[in-house]
């Protein structure tokens, strides 16, 4: 197992190296030009002086080799810097942002919060409530709790978040004026009433998101669940006169996560990617907005970046995933 | 003397409404909800409508424009002219006099060596900067003395006010910019988030693409503006939900540029928290009709060139037509309401150069039908009408825009209706207006026979936006299809009368002229066809007053005045 | 043919392998005691005892019919402006109202039906042959293991917006050229959601399939020498359907919402297309006037989704020699 995370671990290096290649060379490839924010009033000669000066005056192969420096050597020099007072990264330029001019990673800092507490909680929300929601359905299989539970999962599916976020911020910021419509990034938690203020912003949005990911979820679930309740082991483990409990929790369950770990970890980097629909309806402007603009801006550098971390998460849960299986099926070997 | 006119304007609006006498920071804080939110607050790195809507509460000009299009002083004493000396009589040079006494914002005092280092700035080669066009033909730019500069042009320019005039090229402070010039510019982070400047406000936070907190500045000029003590400037989302948080949720007091369908507007505003308004500059919504041949048998490279004239809209007649078949009132009711009047022509402002040309604001389809019946365009087995073996078939494209497909639709009926044929098209915006020479869906490319799209100019002086329809700017591949004549319009008449307009000073033969130019792209040709004259719409909560929308200037610029109405 | 996933070691051999292999007559003896020895009558014959299955069968076909049918029984044009019945309620010549243009709305739900349960339908499909063939390749040989799940993740990895738009801008013209706007467009719109939707499938059937690969009947068909192509089509894809099942029914959905923020991009069908995901799109600023704009779109979107899933389930249950006959 050890050996098998270790070689899978090296020829991620490689495998990233090229996904990076890919993203980038497609974003080169990829209609659109990093101005196209500019008023039409701005005159060509004026744009092509701006186009200049973002560094897109070389050659392709050269910027992505600057990238990857930066990428690789400024940034975590400029990050032991900052750990250690040190100065190794004077006089270097980091990463920076075509529409803002500003450092790459120091925008995602400032975004990763929302879009974790959001879209984490979403999520978290989403698996706690979509696991025993699929064990039950599957466990009472046809009941009308399991056909309420098809029934909603489905329509929560079915409808896209830019239509349930509305129809949330209507009924609830709106007519019942319980929760804001507009997520306040700039609040802080500091005692009970910020608390609850915090609570309140966060309800529909993750209300909106946990409704779509339960759904999802649940779906895989209950399939595996049901695969699993009809094999010979579960009448074996029954006749043994081992309690429904142990067998439906222990035996059965522990069967059926295999290919719902695979959905919930490939999910995960998704965390990290934000929810781009919920969190514009929302304004809750995290990660998620921060790719969607930075990709209409043809912001290269940004969306590079955020891409290529995105890459490295699934890489790594996708590895995750992978050893996973080996602990929940010890018949699964890696050698 | 228009400050004077500005200056009652503004007393006026006072003496309705007592709070405006409140004293500084007395009102709280006032809500701005932004959809497209700003990225930097240094408009010369940017030039982004939002960007320079944001930074215009901070940094501030040496004159503006007002609602009107007029020249009102700002951080001049006066406006120069030629009666003041302001303007030397050769039209080379002007001089401006700043107010004595402003401060920057760190205390300091605002000094001609300012206004220098920001056309430095600027005009820096390495810098990129997004506003170098104000500054183009300035020879020079000199400190008299402390509070006295002098600029020089390398022509004689009869209208001066580009440089250090409007939201667009304010001044900066050199002290803190000292170190950003040229390629140094985009390093400047913390420069660029928190400028310096003059206006009545400070940046207090600055979150990219999100949120920028201001506070009053306790420098500004006017001891008792802003009446708000905080402003927060909210950005994301789409113009519906950010209308709706002014409208019926109440929770911002702003909303900017919220375009939607009217009734959907009038929906919100039923619920009597606020109301839009709009303001009119000169945007035209219109149709380009495309000269040239842009069909993909033609070898690239010559697709969409001046070589090949195209097929079918090289006729006059038939451009006559569609036009005549477009009921601009009805495409006016149903996509701006009352932000949109129709209308014919290409300069619709300012007055003297507002041509009178009403003549197609009335539909005729059955006159379209006898004018394409007459140029010998007759109805084929299925309706659409042939020539000569070529059929009446086009290619209509635009950006991707609700608005846009509503009218889409409409068009392509009504030009169904006299026999053409349409094929629609759409793009998303970020492409169509991007101006990537490899792309081929870019407005300059025009690979269509019709495309819709919005511009307008700046200031009070539509020269060089006629200037654009010259010949030799008309894209093609040597100019990575960069040019502005985007429709590939060529007159040599027209050209020549550009060549002389530059030469003339009086300003009403200038608008007589300017008028003229107007008719010949418009009402002559039918090279362009102007649908609907746009205004600027944007949001405000009834508790918020002193709002004066601006078209010709940044939405904010009399942000100082704002106040909190009292119940 | 579903045959559940996790065999024990207490399961005989002989047990094991039987129901994954189709032509023999299954040895479940409630099964065998039908009449029938067509396997697909038995099926059917258990599906229609499935009453959310033949309930969702027929709205399913109820909604094919309205789609498919309906056009030539409501002859209005979907794209006719009729400008002075804006906006109307429901009446009788306007059965579902207008729009803000004065469009049918019945005329529109019709053809863009057609239109989102086309590209519903094959892009799902497209995306699952694609996840199914290689999850199971990656699964099942262990030395392709490695280089197609880096091709997944490289999948996973790229931002879809650009990749749409470099596909679009490559290929619309020509295709369009060849097979008439409408046609070019669906082509490349199903296949650049297909395309780009398969990885989640690919990763969940490889988990199985690597969890499968040890069992015993699977070790037992491999001893008595089943070519590897027998094995992956006889064996393991049956025993793999019920999470391509599920995936499939969320496909759909997601095929449908996909298309319509296609063409919100400009990427998708040209505006005189419509199809429900957009028409739920573009009522959405109108809901709180036009509030059945919204809901028409979405209801159907959401039975047509209800339905195949229940669909699946029946068929599901239906296949499965071990329940069949319930």
């Amino acid at each position: 197992m050890l050996t098998f995370a270790l070689r899978r671990l090296l020829l991620a290096i490689p495998t990233l190296l090229f996904i990076s290649l890919v993203i980038f060379l497609l974003l080169e490839a990829s209609p659109g030009d990093p101005l196209g924010d500019v008023p039409l009033t701005v005159p060509p000669e004026v744009k092509a002086r701006m186009r200049e000066a973002l560094g897109l005056g070389q050659a392709w192969y050269i910027r992505y080799v600057l990238w990857l420096k930066q990428f690789f050597w400024v940034e975590p020099l400029y990050w032991f810097d900052q750990a250690f007072g040190t100065d190794f990264s004077q006089g270097m330029q980091r990463v920076i942002s075509f529409q803002s001019r500003q450092p790459v990673f120091d925008i995602i800092a400032e975004r990763l919060p929302q879009t974790l507490t959001v879209v984490g909680m979403s999520y978290l929300a989403g698996i706690l409530i979509a696991i025993p929601i699929g064990i039950l359905s599957a466990y009472r299989q046809y009941s009308w709790f399991d056909q309420l539970g098809t029934f909603v999962s489905m329509v929560g599916f079915s409808l896209p978040t830019f239509f349930t976020g509305v129809v949330f911020i209507i009924v609830f910021g709106i007519r019942l004026q319980w929760f804001p419509s507009i997520y306040d990034t700039t609040h802080r938690v500091t005692d009970w009433d910020s608390f609850v203020f915090q609570v309140r912003q966060m309800a529909m949005p993750v209300a909106v998101l946990a409704l779509y990911n339960a759904a999802q979820i649940s779906r895989f679930m209950r399939a595996s669940m049901l695969d699993n309740l009809r094999q010979d082991y579960v009448r074996t483990a029954r006749a043994k006169g081992l309690s429904e409990r142990v067998v439906v929790l222990k035996h059965v369950l522990r069967n059926s996560l295999i290919p719902v770990v695979t959905v919930i970890a490939l999910g995960l980097p998704v965390v990290f990617g934000g929810a781009l629909i919920t969190e514009q309806v929302f304004k809750v402007n995290g990660i998620g907005q921060l790719l969607i603009l930075a990709i209409h801006a043809n912001d290269i550098p940004m969306v590079l970046t955020l891409t290529f971390i995105f890459a490295i998460l699934i890489v790594g849960f996708t590895l995750i995933a992978d050893l996973a299986y080996g602990i929940l099926d010890p018949r699964i070997r890696y050698d | 003397m228009k400050l004077k006119t500005l200056m009652m304007g503004a007393v006026a609006t006072a003496a309705m409404a007592p709070a405006a006498f409140a004293e500084r920071g007395s009102d709280g804080q006032v809500n701005i909800i932004m959809w497209q939110a700003p990225s930097t607050m240094n408009m010369y790195l940017s030039g982004g409508t939002k960007d320079v809507i944001a930074a215009s509460m901070v940094l501030e000009p040496l004159a503006r424009f007002t609602p009107e299009g007029e020249v009102v002083a700002w951080l001049a004493a006066e406006v120069p002219s030629v009666e003041n000396g302001g303007i030397s009589e050769d039209l080379r040079s002007v001089t401006w006099k700043l107010k004595p006494g402003v401060k920057w914002s760190d205390g300091t005092a605002l000094t001609s060596a300012d206004v220098v280092f920001t056309a430095d700035y600027c005009m820096s080669p390495e810098g990129g900067c997004a506003q170098l066009a104000k500054f183009e033909g300035v020879e020079s730019v000199e400190a008299v003395d402390d509070l006295t500069v002098r600029v020089t042009f390398t022509t004689p320019r009869p209208d001066p006010f580009s440089a250090f005039v409007s939201g667009q090229a304010p001044i900066i402070q050199k002290a803190q910019f000292e170190n950003c010039i040229g390629e140094a510019a985009p390093t400047c982070t913390e420069e660029n988030f928190n400028p310096i400047g003059t206006g009545p406000f400070r940046v207090t936070e600055f979150r990219t693409n999100d949120v920028i907190t201001f506070e009053a500045n306790p420098e500004y000029r006017d001891p008792d503006k802003p009446a708000f003590a905080t402003l927060v400037m909210k950005g994301g989302g789409d113009p519906a939900s950010a209308a709706r948080s002014v409208l019926e949720t109440g929770e911002f007091d702003y909303a900017w540029n919220t375009q939607l369908a009217p009734d959907v507007l009038q929906g919100m505003e039923a619920k009597g928290m606020g109301k839009v308004s709009a303001a009119f500059g000169s945007l035209i919504e219109r149709l380009e009709v495309n000269m040239t041949d842009p069909s993909s048998s033609l070898p690239e490279g010559e697709r969409s060139t001046l070589k090949h004239p195209h097929p079918i809209l090289s006729d006059a007649n038939v451009r006559k037509a569609l036009s005549m078949a477009i009921d601009r009132q009805l495409l006016t009711e149903i996509g701006y309401g009352s932000a949109g009047k129709p209308t014919c022509n290409l300069i619709p402002a300012p007055e003297a150069w507002a041509s009178d040309n009403t003549e197609c604001l009335t539909q005729d389809i059955e006159g379209a039908k006898a004018l394409l019946d007459q140029a010998g365009w007759v109805p084929g087995a299925d309706g659409i009408r042939e020539k000569d073996g070529k059929r009446l078939s086009l290619l209509y494209q635009t950006s991707v825009n609700a608005v846009r497909q509503d009218f889409q639709a409409l068009i392509k009926q009504w030009w169904q209706e006299i026999g053409v044929e349409t094929e629609l098209k759409v793009i998303d915006a970020s492409v169509y207006f991007g101006g990537d020479p490899g792309s081929p869906d870019t407005f300059q490319r025009f690979y269509a026979d019709i495309e819709m799209l919005a511009n307008f100019f700046e200031g009070g002086n539509p020269e060089p936006y006629l200037a654009q329809r010259t010949c030799n700017k008309a894209p093609g591949p040597d100019s990575q299809w960069q040019g502005e004549n985007i429709n590939r319009f060529c007159d040599e008449g027209y050209d020549k009368m550009i060549a002389e307009l530059s030469g003339i000073v009086d300003p009403a033969e200038r608008g007589e002229m300017g008028q003229r130019l107007n008719d010949m792209l418009t009402k002559d040709s039918h090279s362009i066809i102007p649908l609907v004259y746009r205004g600027t719409a944007s949001a405000h909560s009834n508790t918020l007053g002193g709002v004066q929308l601006n078209a010709w200037d940044t939405e904010l610029w009399n942000v100082a005045d704002w106040y909190r109405v009292k119940e | 043919m579903t045959e559940p996933r996790g065999q024990q070691v207490e399961e005989s051999v002989s047990n094991a392998a039987a129901p994954g292999a189709e032509a023999l007559p299954p040895d479940d003896p409630v099964a065998a005691g039908a009449p029938s020895r067509s396997q697909w009558r038995d099926i059917w014959h258990q599906f229609r005892n499935h009453r959310g299955a033949m309930l969702a069968l027929v709205i399913f076909l109820g909604i094919i019919l309205f789609v498919g049918i309906g056009p030539w029984l409501w002859t209005i044009d979907a794209t006719y402006v009729d400008y002075r019945a804006r906006n109307q309620g429901f009446t009788l010549a306007h059965p579902l109202g207008t729009d803000q243009l004065g469009r049918d709305i019945l005329a529109r739900m019709m053809t863009g039906g057609r239109v989102s349960i086309a590209v519903g339908l094959v892009a799902m499909a497209i995306a699952l042959t694609l996840g199914s063939a290689i999850g199971v390749l990656s699964g099942y040989f262990r030395r392709l293991d490695a280089p197609l799940m880096r091709l997944t993740e490289l999948f996973l990895a790229l931002p879809l917006l650009p990749l749409l738009l470099l596909m679009v801008t490559l290929f619309r013209e020509p295709l369009s050229q060849r097979l008439g706007a409408g046609g070019g467009v669906f082509l490349l719109i199903v296949t650049a959601i297909g395309v780009t939707s398969w990885m989640q499938t690919a990763r969940i059937v490889r988990g199985d399939v690597l969890g499968l690969k040890e069992r015993e009947f699977i070790l037992a068909a491999k001893s008595i020498g089943t070519p590897a192509p027998r094995m992956i089509l006889r064996h393991v894809l049956p025993n793999v359907i019920s999470p391509i099942m599920v995936a499939a029914t969320l496909g759909i959905a997601t095929a449908i919402i996909t298309e319509s923020s296609l063409s919100f991009l400009g990427l998708g069908f040209p505006p005189d297309f419509p199809t429900w995901g957009r028409l739920l799109y573009d009522a959405v600023d109108q809901m709180q006037m036009y509030p059945w704009r919204v809901i028409l779109p979405g209801a159907f979107i959401s039975l047509t989704v209800l339905s195949v899933n229940y669909i699946g389930d029946g068929l599901r249950d239906a296949m499965d020699p071990r329940i069949r006959g319930r």
